[in-house]
């Protein structure tokens, strides 16, 4: 596998950030496109546009196969049982939403227990946290070690008979950690509860198997796995699909309309009112096919070559705290640097072309829990080299020297 | 851009020794500041005295080096001074860093302009404006006796 020739792929590369060569260490945040998905969406707009599902002319036909063709892609690439099983919203925001939404108004009373942990994306706590206000939902948070890695003994002693659901993250965008999804649905479905995996950091990343897992929901963000904003994942087990109401009502999620009676329509479409976002669904198989292309196994291989790079060579450098030291890691490398706030860091290694994240990162559950404020965040994409990592560590050195 | 006009020594300096920081009894107005995006936090203390003097004026607070300075320089700028002249002042640093005004008041001595003038370089970096307007807002919102939060990641 040669990195050069897969960032050659990425257009953004070739663009100078500040005059300096582009050290892009914010995939955590969203991935850069490479050319094939670019040129998908040109392509689409330009020789095969037409909306999906509702005319029969060619055009039409064509741009639904095409759309069907990456929910297949998807079916494949996570292992589900059926693409039936896949349904397409805007991001993995709404993806969370509508299954706490749905779930929430079918299997959510007063009192009721919604498990989630202290590793949690706000979007993954404040859809949960609309249960407590509007259906007086209980709210746990598993606690984490100071590795960052969640005590399973304690997720477990927290599960009471009013747990309703369960909803953590695969890989947190703070500390890194890989979470047993595997031990904890088991834990889960022993007791007859359903878990939502929030994949977000995970699916570009690592090999994901939902039959596998046999996790009930598992969403994805299609703009962190080199693909277009507006596309999010919500996997679902059939039977949740079939059994929960639909979220949001319009054109296409219907089967009979009646001035007394609305019947919906079948799984996936229930969930998919009005518009989607066409060309970038078209587009987004061919971040699938990028990423098959090189290999999930080449990818986990390389990113991790370039964490440990990265971690070995941050932890030269005296002044830098690296948040959390889980079991396993993804490439999410938090850190503070003393005496130096991160936004401080942030706007100084910008200069040098480089660009990490400041700030609490949507986790300030975990920033409260870690005593911090804000850390500063770089984040490793199947692009980066130990060459991006290099001047990471220079232009931290020069933060130091600007503050001396 | 240029990194040392954002981090001109006196910035770093009162960065790394912010001056009057600390709560003291006996203050008369008091409000707090808050970017919860970024974490900075800043809680502003004054004592207004009989002559309607800013007789004393203290911070306490965290955040980056632009926020810290920024605070630490307007207590400098702003203690000692009566409510009109100390509003006058927030309004030539606000006007300053939001709309690249040229500092042209009486009110100040030239080593009180060279000190505002040192954060004058925040405004060539659109997202640190609201990391060194906070506590500026934060004194008017505490002279005023407002009582809400100020959060300058909305308003600017």
């Amino acid at each position: 596998m040669n990195i050069k020739t897969i960032k050659s792929e990425f257009p953004i590369f070739s663009n100078k950030v500040n005059g300096k060569t582009l050290v892009y260490l914010d995939s955590s945040n969203s991935s850069q496109k490479p050319k094939s998905v670019l040129n998908s969406l040109d392509n689409f707009y330009k020789n095969e546009f037409s909306n999906i599902g509702r005319s029969i002319h060619s055009l039409a036909v064509n741009a639904t196969n095409k759309y069907e063709e990456t929910r297949m892609s998807i079916k494949n690439f996570i292992n589900a049982s059926s693409k039936d099983e896949i349904v397409f919203t805007k991001n993995a925001t709404e993806s969370i939403n509508l299954v706490a939404t749905t779930f929430g108004q079918q299997n959510i009373q007063k009192g009721d227990e919604i498990l989630i942990t202290e590793l949690e994306h706000h979007s993954n706590y404040v859809p949960w946290h609309y249960l407590r206000e509007t259906r007086g939902a209980v709210i746990k948070f598993a606690p984490i070690d100071e590795n960052g890695d969640i005590i399973i003994d304690k997720l477990k002693e927290l599960i009471t008979s009013k747990t309703k659901i369960i909803s953590v993250t695969h890989v947190s965008n703070v500390t890194g950690t890989i979470v047993p999804i595997k031990d904890i649905v088991e834990i889960a479905h022993k007791r007859n509860i359903p878990v939502l995996v929030d994949g977000c950091q995970s699916a570009p990343h690592i090999k994901i198997n939902v039959k596998d897992l046999d996790c009930d929901f598992y969403v994805i963000s299609c703009h962190k796995v080199y693909g277009p904003t507006g596309v999010g994942i919500l996997y679902a087990k059939k039977k949740w699909l079939e059994k929960l109401p639909p979220y949001i009502g319009g054109g296409g999620m219907i089967s009979e309309v009646k001035k007394d009676k609305i019947t919906y329509a079948s799984v996936p479409e229930k969930y998919e009112a009005g518009t989607m976002p066409t060309a970038e669904v078209v587009a987004f198989n061919e971040s699938i096919k990028f990423i098959q292309s090189i290999g999930i196994e080449n990818i986990m291989k390389h990113e991790k070559e370039i964490t440990d790079y990265a971690l070995e060579k941050l932890k030269t450098i005296n002044s830098v705290n690296i948040i959390g030291n889980p079991k396993n890691k993804a490439g999410v490398i938090s850190f503070t640097l003393k005496g130096i706030h991160p936004h401080d860091i942030s706007t100084i290694v910008d200069e040098e072309g480089v660009a990490i994240r400041a700030g609490h990162h949507c986790c300030q559950i975990l920033h409260e829990k870690l005593g911090l404020a804000a850390t500063a965040r770089a984040s490793i994409g199947i692009y980066n080299t130990k060459e991006d990592i290099d001047i990471l560590c220079q232009s931290i050195e020069k933060c130091r020297k600007v503050f001396e | 851009m240029d990194l040392k006009q954002l981090y001109q020594d006196i910035i770093l300096e009162h960065g790394k020794s912010p001056r009057n920081f600390g709560k003291f009894n006996g203050y008369s107005h008091h409000a707090r500041g808050h970017n919860p995006l970024c974490g900075d936090l800043v809680q502003i203390y004054l004592k207004l005295n009989n002559e309607k003097k800013v007789e004393k004026l203290t911070f306490e607070g965290s955040g980056c080096a632009i926020s810290m300075a920024s605070t630490s320089i307007m207590t400098e700028l702003v203690k000692g001074n009566s409510f009109d002249v100390a509003k006058n002042i927030i309004s030539i640093f606000l006007n300053m860093i939001k709309n690249n005004l040229d500092i042209k008041s009486t009110e100040l001595n030239e080593d009180q302009k060279t000190k505002i003038m040192s954060l004058s370089g925040v405004n060539q970096y659109p997202m640190r404006v609201k990391c060194a307007t906070l506590a500026w807002h934060t004194l008017a919102s505490a002279m005023d006796e407002k009582k809400e939060e100020v959060n300058t990641e909305i308003t600017e």
